[in-house]
């Protein structure tokens, strides 16, 4: 009991740490690789002062990022006259907390045994092993939808209770285009659960650690169609360029969280950036095998051909987190790579794209894949 | 009542697109590929230790390719004798857009030519705008703009001040090109 404990706060705590540093890695991420794609330097002033010396630490402008959170948590905190106080209030926080509820079901790694990973530590823990999940739910995947259900409503709440028509406004395009999206995310992932007989994201990762027809058996592989679609969907849920149509700047200044400053309008641009990170791990579990590495299983890697490589079980713990760190940060850069480089939607062109559009070609995908599994298990 | 019935307008350079355009995503594709090979023959740069951005580090790194006949920092033309050829008339500080030239004009009674000289002429370079009005109102020709910048960026605004002492000693290259009574002018 004691030891379940020990093991989930390590993983809680694990969880927490790895998306808050993603969230402060990529404000600066999405600078730099901004400044780059535009052949600039980017954010490069900010630094760190060794105390007593005038060693001034650079660091590529990585220092930006503690520049803004000093700056909103001592800027004024401005306030609306006539609003509704409550709301407003709980909009940030309703809108910050399903982001970090989601990872609680996404699976980080493989299988973790405590009592080999620590010598010292075997009798304690008696052979007990644990998913590397912080919640290894049935549910895993409808936990995923209705938590990300939930930003909605906070960014409904903020931009109804700032009483600004703008955020009003913007609130009313969250609330259509997010609902609108969430339907083809859900749609895109059906076609996924039917292959995989599950909702359970351990179960879907694990199923993904084989091989077919010299591909590994990712979720891109079975379904390509759906993993475009499900990305699209998923930047448009995050409502960044090209979908960032709730707070297109040119039209509405800032959309829903017009009337929040300091640190509230900080955990809105927080929850955004959490969430590329979120949807980037999503979408890792979903079509990218999660933490898999082809040719490689609990006992390290065996490649075709008799070659083997054992591992500890350290090792192998080691590399599936790493690896699992890995896709994600290079999913989040391949989201800020599509946010720099497509211009921003008409706003009925939003909606018509994911009614006209991307809803037929999630149900065609889905119809297809009925069919192809009919076809193969009858 | 008449019942308005919308008619979009056609232009004679409608954009047409085939189905290719309209699926959207093959060139979305394309486009991601152009900023992705940006993005990566730029990384490329960076990491190979060469630059990899067209910026320069401003205050750090002056670029050295102003154009000849860039607005830059203002040189007081001298006569021969080394006084300002300025006469203190104030036409620089009236067209002045930003307001930065402040003029203190005063008397010299052994020079019966020009008898008003500025005792005093300061430029506040953090407001300047840079646009060489001040250069086309001057009647002497006795402001001009070199085409190297003023460097002093500064935290504190109030270094950024020059003096009549600086700007006519500071004696850029450029200006000796151009020299001062010009050759075949009525100075001669």
């Amino acid at each position: 009991m004691i030891q379940d404990l020990v093991v989930y706060a390590v993983f809680i705590g694990y969880a927490i740490g790895v998306l808050m540093t993603f969230g402060l890695l990529l404000t600066w991420v999405e600078r730099k690789q901004a400044a780059v794609m535009s052949d600039r330097i980017g954010a490069n002033r900010a630094y760190l002062r060794i105390p007593f010396t005038q060693v001034k630490l650079v660091w590529w402008g990585l220092f930006h990022g503690i520049a803004d959170g000093v700056k909103m948590l001592l800027k004024e905190d401005f306030k609306p006259r006539p609003y509704d106080w409550y709301a407003y209030m709980v909009a940030p926080w309703v809108v910050f907390t399903p982001v970090l509820l989601v990872f609680a079901v996404i699976p980080f790694g493989g299988t973790l045994d405590p009592g080999r990973l620590v010598p010292a530590l075997t009798d304690w823990f008696g052979g007990r092993t644990y998913p590397m999940q912080i919640a290894r739910l049935d549910a895993g995947l409808l936990i995923v939808f209705a938590f990300g259900g939930m930003t909605i409503i906070g960014a409904m709440l903020a931009g109804w209770s700032s009483s600004n028509k703008f955020a009003l406004l913007g609130a009313l395009r969250a609330g259509s285009q997010m609902i609108s999206y969430e339907l083809v995310m859900g749609l895109t992932v059906l076609g996924l659960v039917l292959i995989y007989g599950t909702v359970d994201l351990f179960d879907i990762v694990s199923q993904q650690s084989g091989r077919v027809g010299g591909l590994p058996a990712w979720g891109i592989v079975f379904q390509p169609f759906a993993a475009t679609l499900f990305m699209a969907a998923a930047i448009a849920e995050n409502k960044r360029i090209p979908f960032d149509l709730p707070e297109a700047e040119s039209e509405l200044i800032s959309g829903y969280f017009t009337e929040y400053s300091a640190m509230k309008m900080g955990l809105f641009m927080f929850a955004e950036f959490i969430e590329i990170a979120i949807i980037a791990a999503l979408f890792t579990t979903l079509f990218l095998g999660g933490p898999n590495l082809p040719y490689m299983g609990d006992a390290g890697f065996a490649f075709p051909g008799g070659y083997e490589i054992p591992m500890s079980h350290g090792a192998v713990v080691a590399t599936q987190v790493l690896v699992f760190l890995g896709k994600v940060a290079l999913l989040c850069s391949f989201q800020i790579l599509i946010r720099w480089s497509l211009p921003r939607f008409r706003y009925d062109q939003v909606l018509k794209f994911a009614w006209k559009f991307m809803l037929p070609l999630a149900l065609v995908n889905l119809v297809a894949t009925v069919v192809w599994m009919w076809a193969r298990h009858g | 009542m008449k019942k308005y019935v919308y008619v979009r307008r056609r232009y004679w350079n409608e954009p047409t697109m085939g189905w290719w355009e309209r699926a959207y995503l093959f060139e979305i594709l394309r486009g991601l590929a152009i900023t992705g090979g940006v993005f990566l023959r730029n990384m490329g740069k960076w990491v190979t230790g060469r630059k990899g951005a067209l910026t320069s580090y401003y205050p750090e790194e002056t670029r050295p390719d102003y154009a000849a006949a860039n607005r830059g920092k203002h040189v007081l033309t001298q006569r021969p004798d080394g006084r300002p050829q300025c006469v203190a008339c104030n036409m620089c500080a009236t067209v002045c857009p930003a307001k930065v030239i402040e003029i203190e004009a005063a008397f010299d009674p052994g020079d019966p030519t020009h008898p008003k000289y500025p005792s005093r002429f300061e430029i506040d370079y953090s407001r300047c705008v840079f646009c060489g009005l001040c250069v086309e109102a001057c009647p002497e020709d006795a402001i001009r703009m070199a085409k190297e910048v003023p460097d002093f960026p500064s935290p504190d605004r109030m270094n950024m001040w020059l003096g009549k002492e600086e700007l006519l000693t500071w004696q850029p290259q450029c200006d000796v090109a151009k020299p001062y009574p010009p050759a075949g002018g009525a100075a001669r």
